[in-house]
């Protein structure tokens, strides 16, 4: 039914089609381009050539292909994005159910801590907290991970207090079920819906958020991402030098990427928007 | 044997509005066998009552008196004692069927719960156990498979039963278990549930607003009003000869048809019942008693005795001129 839903709403297939096609890149792309054109000392281009039959998106400045580099950044940059979001629904699920299931010290501790994690704006936070656990991928993960949890939190705990009420809970307690069983068997599924389109409009951020961290040198030295090719694109003088090419194809990605994550996860709300509010 | 014993309970909930005695100074037992019927109008504390069985009122509520199942304080368990006697010895066929099964379970793995949670069986003997459970309400195994939705109200509510049966309990709490069903349906769960009662020998709570329904299925009845029973005693005696007003006023509500003794007698009771955090002095029924005296607006009656049959009265029995 979902399913069936989801195929009649054009902008959410649009969405898929955007995915799908961005995926597959990033899988393909170690048969698309040798992973040798990253390295400076191989490249064959001129400095800043601009799109030709042989560059599509044009070199930079050290004459590498611009494309091979976008299309190997999709790899790193979706890997993030779906590995922090990941992470952030995980801590953010069992954060919002555990404050939603248990009333009164433990969702009193829980609520400050989201709100606390809520109020800190994100962009200092991160910055600090990439500084002190180094510049790795994985550190990169965790730093989305931690920092991007809270709203989902507070999604899934008004979610949980609404299934709370639930007359079936009240059954799960009277045959003796325990707060785990209660929590994982009853409002686990229940929420889940709203946690895989909550995670669709979560990916974009986490995207975007990878972008923006690596672009102010927070990232892998090591791994190209949209990130890192635009901080390169901006300190090797891109934009003095003219060469909008190397701006504008990973910055397009990004948007493109980011839009199609939105449409999947509006889609998916309008669907499981129980009041139906899509029809 | 006694299964149930409820010794001068009250319930009080704490509000805003200062202490609400929901439920008061109520002595009840169950015999094994045996079906209790529980009446009243809405918000007279047959479910508050009930709840406290199983310890499922909320925290705001204060119990005192002593609830006894099979012989032990239920306010006296430890909450781990507590969970192993829900379900086990006592089960709940809850109100309103159609919203105490999870939408997004299947039927099977709702009734294997409470088979899983309170024995050491595995999953594969626990389903075999839910095929026997769904046959035994008269419904056929495979719609173990089906979700919720997939189910008419009649058989959602024929699953419960089933559920509470899963763990074979000696005593059943029935609440309301046929409101909301059509009268045909009704009378198929009725009949469902008093023959499981016969044949499995359980002592049942059945709580319901229909004389009907208890005059059907039950040995003994209370009435119950704002928080207190009223009068109890045998289902039959209450219901052809009711000593109380109330109960009266409850049993012509519902007319015999073909009787010319209930075409034109006035039906129902005026006014509605009180708030419980605000009563009348006096009785309580008396603002709304056709057989109200000065005695009624200034003192309580109680339950004489705890006996056979026995109405909390002034003017138990009398006829009204």
């Amino acid at each position: 039914m979902l399913v069936a839903q989801f195929r009649r709403s054009r902008q959410g297939m649009l969405g898929l089609t955007i995915f799908v096609v961005f995926a597959m890149v990033a899988l393909l792309a170690p048969v698309l381009f040798d992973e040798s054109q990253l390295d400076v000392t191989k490249a064959t281009g001129g400095v800043f050539e601009t799109p030709s039959g042989h560059y599509w998106l044009g070199t930079d400045d050290a004459g590498r292909n611009v494309l091979a580099m976008v299309v190997w950044g999709a790899r790193i940059s979706l890997l993030v994005g779906l590995c922090a979001t990941v992470l952030a629904m995980v801590i953010g699920t069992s954060v919002g159910i555990a404050s939603g299931h248990y009333r009164g010290l433990v969702a009193g501790v829980l609520n400050r801590i989201t709100d606390w994690f809520l109020v800190i704006p994100f962009l200092p936070l991160a910055i600090v907290l990439a500084t002190v656990l180094g510049k790795s991928l994985l550190n990169i993960i965790i730093v989305i991970g931690v920092t991007s949890w809270p709203a989902t939190a507070r999604l899934i705990r008004a979610q949980t207090l609404s299934v709370e009420g639930r007359p079936y809970l009240e059954r799960a307690k009277a045959l003796g079920a325990g707060d785990l069983h209660q929590m994982t068997r009853h409002v686990l599924p229940n929420v889940m819906p709203l946690v895989l389109a909550n995670t669709t409009l979560a990916v974009s951020i986490s995207i975007l958020s990878e972008t923006t961290l690596s672009f102010l040198g927070l990232g892998d030295p090591t791994a190209v991402s949209w990130g890192t090719v635009l901080d390169d694109a901006f300190s090797s003088g891109a934009i003095s030098a003219g060469a909008w090419w190397y701006l504008a194809a990973p910055g397009i990605c990004v948007v493109l990427v980011v839009l199609g994550f939105n449409l999947i996860g509006r889609t998916l709300e309008d669907i499981l928007d129980p009041r139906g509010a899509h029809e | 044997m006694t299964l149930l014993e409820f010794d001068d309970v009250s319930i009080t909930y704490q509000s805003r509005q200062g202490q609400i005695p929901a439920v008061r100074n109520v002595s009840l037992s169950v015999l094994q066998g045996q079906t209790v019927g529980i009446a009243g109008e809405s918000g007279c504390g047959k479910t508050t009552l009930t709840s406290a069985v199983l310890r499922l009122l909320p925290k705001t509520a204060q119990v005192t008196g002593q609830i006894r199942l099979n012989g032990e304080d239920v306010m006296a368990m430890t909450f781990g004692q507590l969970r192993a006697v829900r379900w086990a010895q006592a089960a709940v066929v809850f109100q309103g069927a159609m919203h105490a099964l999870n939408p997004v379970q299947r039927i099977e793995a709702q009734l294997a719960e409470p088979i899983l949670l309170h024995e050491d069986v595995g999953p594969k003997a626990a389903c075999t156990r839910v095929g026997d459970l769904l046959e035994q309400v008269g419904l056929p195994a495979r719609r173990a498979r089906d979700y919720p939705h997939q189910l008419s109200g009649g058989q959602k509510q024929r699953v419960m039963i089933a559920m509470a049966l899963a763990c074979r309990p000696s005593l059943l709490i029935a609440d309301e278990p046929t409101t909301a069903l059509d009268v045909m349906v009704q009378a198929q769960v009725l009949d469902l549930l008093s023959s499981l009662v016969a044949e499995l020998g359980l002592g049942v709570v059945f709580i319901s607003h229909d004389l009907s329904v208890l005059a059907a299925t039950c040995d003994r009845v209370a009435v119950m009003y704002a928080g207190r029973i009223v009068e109890q005693g045998r289902a039959s005696d209450v219901f052809a000869r009711p000593l109380h007003p109330y109960a009266r006023a409850l049993a012509a509500a519902f007319p015999r048809i073909g009787d010319a003794r209930f075409r034109y007698a006035p039906a129902g009771v005026p006014g509605d019942p009180p708030f419980p955090g605000d009563l009348p002095t006096g009785c309580p029924f008396h603002p709304r008693c056709p057989m109200a005296s000065e005695l009624c607006r200034t003192s309580e009656p109680v339950l004489e005795n705890h006996g056979e049959w026995a109405a909390a009265c002034h003017h138990a029995g009398e006829v009204l001129v």
